[in-house]
């Protein structure tokens, strides 16, 4: 059974590693962790549908920006309490993925990726066409005093870094239980062998908008977490960039690995935290990177390592 | 069905799979010809045809890969005619490619583990099922290794283990000797006549060795048409066949 004990330790070991390193990290990566964490979540959700069923979407910023003004319009406008906001950013995801899903479905492989770029980009005009509501690129802050759960102040350092690990270790056990589940086998199947999947019983089309209504609602909670813990929603985050991230993220990391995505989240944000540091060409630096690893490391880091030394890593 | 008509417990009442009229076209091409074809239930059936002869396609038509121009497939009492591939499958059919398709980077347990898990019973254990099913092509001592990494003839085996893991009422076969070798191919005989203990076998096949040894009956497809149905023995003496087919 060290098959089923291994991986469960190691994740648990992650989380409470991370859960200490709220107590050790000094001021600046302590700030600095709460938002990658944050954003793994956006990254394992893209590498639920990009790692596990193989559908190479360009357009998750979406996904995102749905969870992101879910949250942040009802708060806005309407006065919404933060707990049913970050619901409804989550629902938001979701419900968008669903949509897009049904649609861009329709297609596979490089139509798959333009459609679902041309979905993001209208996604980000629409934000900025009502700017009324949205206030556009400048985007609007959430008031301090509503980012509030529980009655515990999302501002402060302590609970902002706690709120991001526990959305992180949700989301990573909630991801592990669908991979190493008969639904997460079948996932990995139609990404391996479509045909044989299909002629296997399994209803591929369904399977595929399942894997992206999970995805949408990770990234929706993602973006929704986002807006509550650093107070500020923007059409930037909609836009095309934040398509290409999670998927670097994923790549760096490695495609198809549970914690593949933190990894690849925290070496991408350090890297170019780093290489800041000693240039103003940082982007050259990160970019020099990036090169090799793709070289040197194409299935990622935890990939390469699975493949090497580890091929029980989920 | 026929219960109300039926005079006497025939022994095959209903066939299994049946087609009407069952015709496709590619383009100008006529692939498979108004055919009309009754698969009674436990036999096991070989479809053999000259190169061209509209075999794939036809069992492309039965599983639901290719759907018809006109006619109608079907099968356990059902019309399944407009049903998608995977609804047929998960109805009892199973069906095993021509060129092999397995999941090769995955391991020989997920392989079989997605041919069992769907039709899993509760209280069935899933490594049981699949560990049986590898031991039955007698690739249970590998479970971890990938798939692609074995050979060509094993990797033929373990595709046939997943269709047999399915549990299937039709299993349905394309060209499964291809590229075995001859102690193979005797162990693929014992295992075919054993599943049909417990299902229906269609298997499409070149090797008139294993054909008139394992079909009960024999299905022979020329020009996309049924040319001669008999046993072994009438196919073997029939001229038009022979003409066809045999080259004699």
């Amino acid at each position: 059974m060290t098959g089923l004990m291994k991986p469960g330790a190691l994740h648990v070991g992650v989380a409470l590693l991370l859960l200490a390193a709220n107590f050790l990290l000094p001021e600046y990566h302590h700030g600095a962790m709460a938002r990658v964490l944050t954003l793994a979540v956006f990254a394992m959700g893209y590498n639920v549908m990009f790692g596990y069923a193989g559908l190479l979407s360009l357009g998750h910023a979406l996904f995102f920006a749905a969870g992101l003004y879910g949250m942040g319009l009802p708060m806005q406008h309407l006065g919404l309490a933060a707990e049913p906001a970050f619901l409804l950013g989550i629902f938001s995801g979701a419900l968008v993925a669903a949509v897009v899903g049904a649609l861009a479905l329709r297609t596979a492989g490089v139509a798959f990726m333009i459609v679902t770029l041309m979905f993001a980009q209208a996604g980000y005009l629409t934000i900025l066409y009502f700017l009324e509501y949205t206030r556009g690129d400048e985007g609007f802050v959430i008031a301090r005093e509503a980012r509030t759960v529980f009655g515990l102040d999302l501002a402060a350092p302590e609970v902002r870094y706690l709120a991001a690990w526990l959305l992180f270790t949700v989301a990573m056990f909630v991801v592990l239980a669908l991979v190493r589940s008969p639904a997460g086998r079948v996932l990995v199947a139609i990404r391996e062998n479509e045909e044989r999947a299909r002629m296997l019983g399994y209803d591929v089309a369904r399977y595929k908008l399942g894997a992206i209504v999970v995805s949408g609602a990770l990234c929706g909670a993602a973006g929704a977490a986002y807006g509550l813990l650093f107070g500020y929603v923007g059409a930037t985050f909609a836009s095309v960039q934040y398509s290409i991230l999670p998927l670097l993220w994923v790549l760096l990391g490695g495609a198809g690995t549970v914690l593949g995505p933190l990894l690849g989240a925290t070496f991408m944000f350090y890297l170019i935290d780093l290489s800041s540091g000693i240039t103003d060409a940082y982007m050259l630096i990160a970019g020099a990177a990036l090169v090799a690893l793709t070289l040197f490391a194409p299935a990622g880091l935890l990939g390469e390592l699975r493949r090497r030394a580890c091929p029980w890593l989920p | 069905m026929a219960a109300m008509t039926a005079p006497a417990a025939a022994p095959s009442a209903e066939p299994l799979l049946s087609t009407k009229g069952v015709t496709r076209w590619f383009g100008g091409l006529c692939a498979v010809d108004h055919v009309d074809f009754t698969l009674p239930a436990g036999e096991i059936r070989a479809l053999i045809g000259p190169n061209g002869a509209g075999k794939s396609t036809f069992v492309g038509l039965l599983a639901g890969r290719i759907l018809p121009t006109e006619g109608r497939v079907t099968f356990a009492g059902e019309d399944v005619t407009r049903l998608p591939a995977h609804a047929r499958m998960a109805r009892g059919m199973a069906y095993t490619f021509q060129i092999t398709s397995i999941f090769a980077n995955l391991a020989l347990f997920d392989n079989v583990a997605l041919a069992v898990q769907r039709r899993l019973a509760p209280g069935q254990s899933l490594a049981t099922e699949v560990e049986a099913a590898l031991a039955r092509v007698g690739l249970d001592d590998r479970l971890d290794q990938p798939a692609g990494d074995l050979s060509y003839g094993h990797q033929r085996l373990l595709e046939i283990a997943m269709g047999l893991a399915q549990n299937p009422r039709l299993l349905i076969l394309d060209e499964p000797t291809q590229g075995l070798s001859d102690g193979e191919i005797e162990g693929f005989k014992v295992l075919v006549r054993e599943v049909a203990k417990d299902a229906t076998v269609l298997l499409i096949e070149h090797n008139m060795d294993v054909v008139m040894s394992l079909a009960d009956r024999i299905t022979v497809l020329d020009m996309g048409a049924v040319l001669a149905e008999g046993t072994p023995a009438e196919i073997h003496a029939d001229p038009a066949v022979q003409r066809a087919y045999l080259g004699g």
